[in-house]
């Protein structure tokens, strides 16, 4: 069970308050009409999944609804540091 | 290989159970060998044994970095059924059943595979919809699958609570007589002992660290315990690490790592002789021969590749048990585990070449991997012995993730999928 604060409420808040959205800082190419399918593809399903140090995109679903950066080891369970996007 | 029968057990009785020939052998690794196999879990073994067996090569390795069968196909709940609603899937998991309802004996080995049935509970309308429309799919594609009523469900199972007056009613069910449930460890074990009886090196504790790569191609894999090990291809099957092992090749996957739990009970006497699942509520439960209810549900949302996940997820399926079973409320829960599932976006299999050539991955098997095993290492053994995929593969390969050619399992298949 994850202990996590937030970094907009800045208060630490049970796991089940919050949601798992994605890897952290996925950019959506600026030009998609103009992407190969390789490039769309590579944006939409591909993944860094990383065993170790990884920031992950979350959002404070029942309590301030803001998303931020988590940035935690998936190997330890170990959350190193909270940021707001 | 010592044959497993009646008669070699009275012979071996008497003499007091002393000399039994080792199940597999022990030994160090060659300098080179034909396919190199790196995963020794369920999937990876069968795909040694296939490729023994129907393709004639037997200079291969299985590289484990643990023990046999020590990952996920120790850690799942034994569900085997191939209801999926596309027809790429339904393929697949259909060609797995069928070698399951010979496995015992093609093996000489008991996996202890028990076609007692899956139920998928449908709780609305929708679900109902839902049901019918996988179950005419199915019937389409040769699978035997059949809608339930209520009443039906209600004398199949009668610790179910079919009453409908609860929160989530029980309006009826599809139903799989040929699914059921398999010794998960006599799977992993049985394809150890044929796959080493023809001549297959099954080496455990041996980790792969990286792939020897030459003009964009895999010559080899470097362990960290017997160093250097030359192959001509190379077949990584290790589902969670699938990520860890492409980076070592410097290319991302469709895949991410996730938690899965399950939990058992205390033994009880048998109170159920199926296998009930709700897309729902979401759970899934059956009971073993020994008497344990085996519980399951979805995944953890977040990334992890620590086996654990959290306890809220694992409050939250056995409400969902107590739900469907209110008289399971008292019983109480023995062990807890997580195993580490490696999910695609369409919660169907990656079985591909990849871009870099002679390595091959089967994997994104996510949280239904189980019952494939055999289907699995049958089909990616015909891949890593003609070097590229066959009609049942095809659909599963990498380049769906660029053509958009997706597979939706997530949801249709009657998921949790397990």
């Amino acid at each position: 069970m994850f202990y996590i604060r937030c970094p907009y409420c800045e208060e630490h808040r049970d796991e089940q308050e919050f949601h798992r959205v994605a890897e952290a800082n996925l950019v959506r190419p600026s030009d998609p009409d103009g992407c190969s399918d390789q490039e769309w593809g590579e944006y939409l399903y591909f993944r860094k999944n990383t065993r170790g140090e990884y920031n992950e995109l979350w959002v404070h679903s029942v309590g301030c609804r803001k998303f931020f950066n988590i940035q935690r080891n998936t190997e330890t369970y170990e959350i190193l540091n909270t940021s707001p996007v | 290989m010592e044959k497993y029968s009646a008669f070699t057990l009275f012979a071996h009785a008497l003499k007091h159970h002393k000399n039994w020939q080792p199940v597999w052998r022990t030994p160090s690794p060659k300098k080179t060998y034909d396919v190199v196999i790196v995963g020794g879990g369920g999937h990876g073994l069968a795909t040694a044994y296939y490729l023994a067996k129907n393709h004639s090569l037997k200079n291969v390795a299985v590289l484990e970095k643990g023990y046999l069968g020590g990952g996920n196909t120790a850690r799942n709940t034994t569900i085997i059924r191939s209801n999926y609603l596309w027809d790429e899937a339904a393929c697949l998991y259909e060609h797995s059943m069928k070698l399951w309802e010979g496995l015992s004996n093609e093996l000489n080995y008991n996996v202890m595979f028990s076609q007692r049935g899956v139920l998928n509970l449908g709780h609305t309308l929708q679900c109902m919809r839902d049901i019918e429309r996988r179950v005419n799919a199915n019937r389409l594609n040769g699978i035997d699958s059949v809608v339930l009523s209520t009443k039906e469900v209600q004398k199949l199972v009668p610790a179910l609570d079919c009453s409908s007056n609860r929160r989530y009613p029980i309006l009826g069910a599809s139903w799989q007589p040929r699914a059921g449930i398999a010794r998960h460890d006599a799977v992993a074990w049985g394809y150890a002992r044929a796959a080493d009886a023809l001549g297959v090196d099954i080496i455990q504790g041996c980790t792969v660290e990286g792939f020897m790569l030459e003009n964009g191609a895999a010559t080899g894999v470097k362990t960290r315990e017997y160093g250097a090990i030359n192959a001509a291809r190379i077949g990584c099957v290790v589902a969670g690490n699938s990520s860890v092992l492409s980076s070592m090749a410097g290319f991302k996957l469709p895949i991410e790592s996730h938690p899965l739990q399950a939990s058992v009970s205390e033994p009880l006497k048998p109170v159920l002789d199926t296998v009930v699942m709700s897309n729902h509520v979401h759970a899934y439960i059956s009971q073993s021969d020994k008497g344990e209810l085996v519980i399951g549900a979805g995944i953890d949302g977040y990334n992890g590749y620590g086996q654990r996940g959290s306890y809220s997820t694992i409050e939250d399926t056995l409400r969902a048990i107590i739900e469907m079973f209110p008289s399971f409320s008292r019983v109480r829960m023995n062990r807890q585990w997580g195993g580490i599932v490696d999910t695609t976006p369409d919660a169907c299999p990656v079985i591909s070449e990849t871009p870099v050539k002679n390595l091959f991955f089967n994997c994104g098997w996510g949280t239904g991997g189980f019952k494939a095993t055999p289907g699995s290492g049958h089909v990616f053994s015909s891949m890593l012995s003609e070097g590229k995929a066959s009609m049942l593969t095809k659909p599963f390969s990498l380049e769906r993730f660029y053509t958009g050619a997706l597979i939706d399992e997530h949801g249709a298949a009657g998921v949790a999928h397990s």
